[in-house]
């Protein structure tokens, strides 16, 4: 077994050191990466993907490590990539976002990974989506992606996570200012943290005026849930509007894929109907023996006489 | 490809005095390396476990308590445990001198005390790592 072969096959077992190892191939873009991608790349799509964003000190970290604890309590195993900025000037990089989480780090069932942006733009690294699917493939049931201290634009988290988490929290200036462009428009659920704080209250009823203002007719409706991370208070509502999201996505796909079918079904059923009404009345024309002949003597193919018929019928097709 | 330096400064035991392990952890990122800083009172399970995961080159342990004796054998048995002896450890605090020959001897590689000029240490860390990816390369 080559040495890649070797680390595929421990993450597909969840293997710790194994999933460790990917990420930083894929980190470094080694040579390696690409197999490891394509040779994990069918076991993935079973994680729900979560991404978590905000402005620094909203306290992203410290509610994740309440989230996964409750995940945890209902028996879902979980990874978490957490992304902290890479200095634009030294390229080092001070990744601290386990200092929150530290009760879980023992957890065999928890994996977590610091990652630096690598000076990738958008809130995230450029290796984050392949991470992701790395602990997906290893077995994780949800995955969770912090972004970095994000305000406006950083919205590429979009692209990697089904569920998009927005964290505020009172107190942090302008707030609503900061939100208002970018974030605001990728959020699927709003969470005020540090709601113990005076303002907090202010703040849910900005957000939700703000949503209100931007309320065209859509199937999923924002909720905005209040938490206080350091206690775990609003934890298991929050996890509940996220599980809510994650079955309305599963309705969303099952729908689609209702129509897909009932449009198959539809074609099949018409093409029926139309064939043997125009056949029906080839026969009663006599035609349809007469192209039979034809096509038995080789005088003409059965697509061309099909043509000729309903050119003749319909006019030209 | 784009190989990056990943270093965890770790506190085990019970006291709460980060200010050395955040100067070095400060001064090992601006030497561009990736610095995972785990927060304070960490157990071996707990540092040895975030050292695996994060699949760091290099763990820093920084210690005032006094327990140095009693948590690092632990620490690195623990790493051997989990085959993660190529991980180089070094230590700083407060370590008195004549513990220093039995750190080494469970396979400390430096003991940096008060008053160790970073580039040291970052000297360290890239002699190791550059002997480190010339061994991976031969291999």
């Amino acid at each position: 077994m080559t040495k890649t072969e070797e680390i595929v096959k421990g993450v597909l077992s969840g293997d710790r050191r194994s999933i460790a190892k990917a990420i930083t191939i894929i980190e470094n873009n080694e040579p390696e990466a690409k197999e490891i991608i394509a040779s994990i790349y069918p076991y993935t799509g079973k994680a729900h993907v979560i991404g978590l964003t905000g402005p620094g000190g909203s306290g992203k970290s410290t509610l994740i490590g309440k989230i996964v604890r409750e995940y945890r309590r209902m028996g879902k195993k979980v990874g978490v990539v957490a992304v902290d900025p890479t200095s634009p000037f030294t390229g080092g990089a001070f990744l601290g976002d386990r200092i929150r989480m530290q009760e879980l780090s023992t957890d065999p069932e928890v994996f977590i990974r610091s990652m630096a942006t690598r000076n990738y733009s958008g809130g995230i690294a450029k290796a984050t989506s392949d991470a992701v699917k790395v602990l997906d493939a290893a077995g994780k049931d949800v995955v969770i992606v912090e972004t970095v201290g994000a305000g406006q634009s950083e919205v590429e988290i979009v692209k990697v996570a089904q569920t998009i988490v927005v964290i505020h929290a009172p107190g942090l200036g302008d707030e609503i200012q900061a939100i208002k462009a970018g974030l605001m428009e990728i959020a699927d659920i709003f969470v005020v943290n540090k709601a113990d704080r005076e303002n907090a209250d202010k703040a849910v009823i900005d957000i939700q005026a703000m949503l209100q203002l931007n309320n065209k007719e859509k199937a999923w409706r924002i909720p905005i849930v209040k938490t206080v991370a350091l206690t775990g208070e609003g934890v298991p509502q929050l996890i509940e509007k996220i599980e809510e999201h994650r079955r309305f996505l599963e309705r969303e796909r099952q729908r689609e894929k209702a129509f897909l079918k009932a449009e198959m079904e539809l074609v099949e059923a018409i093409k029926d109907k139309v064939a043997q009404s125009i056949i029906a009345e080839l026969k009663k024309e006599g035609k349809f023996v007469e192209l039979l002949e034809k096509i038995v003597k080789k005088e003409i193919d059965p697509a061309s006489a099909a043509e000729k018929f309903l050119c003749e019928k319909f006019g030209k097709a | 490809m784009q190989k990056k330096i990943r270093v965890l400064i770790a506190k085990p035991g019970l006291d709460s005095h980060d200010r050395g392990a955040k100067v070095v952890a400060r001064a090992l990122r601006d030497a561009g390396m990736e610095v995972i800083y785990t927060g304070l009172r960490q157990t071996p399970e707990q540092i040895v476990e975030a050292a695996l995961q994060e699949d760091v080159d290099v763990i820093g342990l920084s210690i005032l308590s006094g327990a140095h004796k009693a948590l690092f054998p632990r620490i690195m048995q623990l790493l051997k445990e989990k085959g993660l002896t190529d991980i180089l450890v070094f230590a700083g605090g407060i370590i008195p001198e004549e513990d220093v020959p039995e750190l080494k001897k469970i396979g400390i590689k430096e003991v940096f005390g008060p008053g160790t000029p970073t580039e040291k240490i970052i000297q360290c860390i890239l002699d190791y790592c550059s002997k480190k990816s010339l061994k991976m390369c031969s291999n």
